[in-house]
């Protein structure tokens, strides 16, 4: 795409953000009923919706079970209409299975697991659009979802994305920007403690500039915290009016 | 064949429209809920540098030197005493396990299955072997807690509950060679009483499943509500609907009662009180004889599926807290 200005002259990116700017978040608990916890998140365009059950008995083979803690089991689906060209994927295939073992290292971080031992917690994603920034929606609404089933965590799991061009550290990348091949990285922060639960990348960066896409990316995980921050104490605000006293 | 269809309509959250606001101190996970040491912390909080934070999304709750937060919704935790209704999910040596909508799945040992006729024996090798016909995976029971492990497990018995009352099996003839999958072989006399394990098996209805936060802490969880069904108010958030049965001392021994069709009149009352306790979920109600009985006569001027609709089901549930505090007040 020769041409195409990720960054004007005057700071504005291809869709009219600042660098530091993040797209529209919109949230919402409590989705689905049968489910202990769930959540929607839309971050721009990019929609991620994720479910949790637990903590319940180990199904399946119960060697697996942990005498000292809980189990976390994480699964990562991508619908077939999420990306412009209809794509179908089989269950088990890889991206699935690292976006499973990222979301699974980020929320053991995070769920106090010592609290259920022997038990097991299931967690749920599926990407329902995707255009940009697919790991910190699907961890943003998994944090959600995790409140929501009253199970208990350290902090709130926030994350967003970076990206680097033109000497400007960019957050929260969409689609467009992604696809431009410039380094991207994905952040998992507990604001409360600025505790970094994953850190990942997988692109050319020197070393001079990591500090300055890192701070950018903690900044936007900083300002989706006030945002989910704000939604779950709305939800839990209706939720004691409606029980009364 | 009619087809309904409706719109995305921006509502009101219900909370705006009863117009209060809550007095309580609500925390989100990473909450300070308080520096001050000299507390003693309990659910739903941890202590991280000096600081109690909260770990849970909920309300704080403050008795005396113990601060813990009570989170809007969790699993079931189980308290001696507590009814709860429970599917069996495995068949172990000596005991079934039961899955409750708890942390773990509870324990149904067969030694705190009731022997009927009152028998105080030992449960034997032939006991054990005919556990499978007596409670299989799948079934249904009502169980009361007898007692919480250190885990979180909980243990349940079914004696004396309602249910779980020795009743003498009347018409049992020993000769009978008759084996159903409720049956017994007559091998031994003594598997002859076991049928009435059965007790506390469930027969036809409808099971709602809830959070157990919702349901409300009575004298009694059984209740024969006037309008024509019975129900089962689980503590662990399982809610039984059944038609009310007729005769009561045929319950005990009634298998055959158990599966003759039920008539149309009690499947709508089922169906319309299964409809209204949802309606009341979803409007976080807390869940009692009480408030579903008048839940159901608000609900009467509707037909019954339309109840689940959501301008009529906030219409029903506004009429049951009116009602409900009238009462009150």
């Amino acid at each position: 795409m020769a041409g195409l200005e990720l960054l004007s002259d005057q700071g504005y990116r291809v869709d009219g953000r600042r660098a530091g700017e993040l797209r529209k978040i919109q949230a919402r608990m409590g989705v689905f009923a049968q489910a202990d916890g769930s959540a929607y998140i839309e971050q721009g365009n990019t929609k991620a919706l994720a479910v949790v059950y637990g903590p319940h008995e180990i199904r399946g083979s119960r060697a697996r079970a942990l005498p000292d803690r809980a189990l976390v089991n994480c699964q990562y689906s991508s619908a077939t209409f999420s990306t412009g060209e209809r794509k179908r994927r089989r269950h088990g295939d890889r991206k699935s299975c690292e976006m499973g073992l990222q979301l699974r290292q980020t929320f053991e971080a995070a769920i106090l697991t010592q609290l259920h031992p022997r038990s097991q917690i299931d967690i749920y994603v599926q990407v329902l659009q995707a255009d940009g920034g697919t790991y910190a929606a699907c961890v943003n609404a998994a944090t959600l979802a995790v409140l929501d089933a009253g199970i208990p965590m350290r902090d709130f799991v926030c994350a967003c994305s970076a990206g680097f061009v033109d000497g400007t550290a960019l957050a929260d990348l969409s689609h467009v920007e992604e696809a431009a091949g410039g380094p991207q990285l994905a952040l998992a922060l507990l604001p409360a403690s600025g505790q970094i639960a994953l850190l990942e990348m997988d692109a050319r960066l020197h070393e001079d500039h990591l500090e300055r896409v890192l701070e950018a990316a903690a900044q936007a995980a900083r300002d989706v915290h006030t945002l989910l921050d704000r939604v779950v104490r709305q939800h839990v605000r209706e939720a004691s009016i409606l029980l009364g006293d | 064949m009619a087809m309904e269809m409706r719109l995305p309509v921006a509502r009101k959250p219900l909370s705006e429209r009863l117009g209060r606001d809550t007095k309580k101190h609500l925390v989100v996970p990473g909450d300070t809920i308080t520096t001050d040491t000299g507390f003693m912390r309990g659910h739903g909080t941890y202590m991280g540098e000096e600081k109690l934070i909260a770990s849970v999304a909920g309300s704080v709750e403050r008795v005396n030197k113990l601060i813990c937060v009570k989170a809007l919704k969790t699993r079931y935790i189980g308290e001696v005493g507590d009814i709860v209704v429970g599917r069996i999910t495995e068949v172990q040596q000596k005991r079934w396990k039961v899955e409750t909508n708890s942390r773990l799945d509870s324990v149904l040992l067969l030694s705190s299955m009731n022997l009927p006729g009152g028998e105080l024996r030992r449960r034997s090798a032939e006991d054990e072997l005919a556990m499978r016909d007596f409670l299989q995976e799948g079934d249904l029971i009502s169980a009361e807690v007898q007692a919480v492990f250190s885990d979180g497990a909980v243990s349940l018995h079914t004696r004396s509950l309602k249910y779980g009352k020795t009743r003498p099996w009347q018409d049992v003839d020993l000769s009978c060679p008759a084996r159903t999958r409720h049956g017994f072989a007559p091998s031994s006399t003594h598997l002859l009483t076991y049928p009435e394990a059965h007790i506390s098996q469930l027969g036809q209805g409808v099971l709602v499943q809830v959070s157990p936060s919702l349901v409300k802490r009575q004298k009694t969880h059984f209740h024969d509500l006037p309008c024509g069904a019975s129900v089962i108010l689980g503590n662990n958030g399982f809610i039984w609907i059944y038609p009310t049965p007729e005769h009561k001392e045929e319950e005990a021994g009634g298998f055959i009662a158990n599966l003759e069709p039920v008539s149309l009149a009690d499947r709508e009352v089922i169906s319309r009180l299964r409809n209204c306790i949802i309606s009341l979920v979803t409007q976080r109600m807390m869940l009692y004889d009480t408030s579903i009985l008048y839940c159901y006569e608000a609900s009467l001027p509707h037909q019954i599926k339309d109840i689940l609709k959501p301008e009529i089901m906030e219409e029903i549930v506004m009429e049951t807290r009116q009602r409900l505090l009238e009462q009150e007040g």
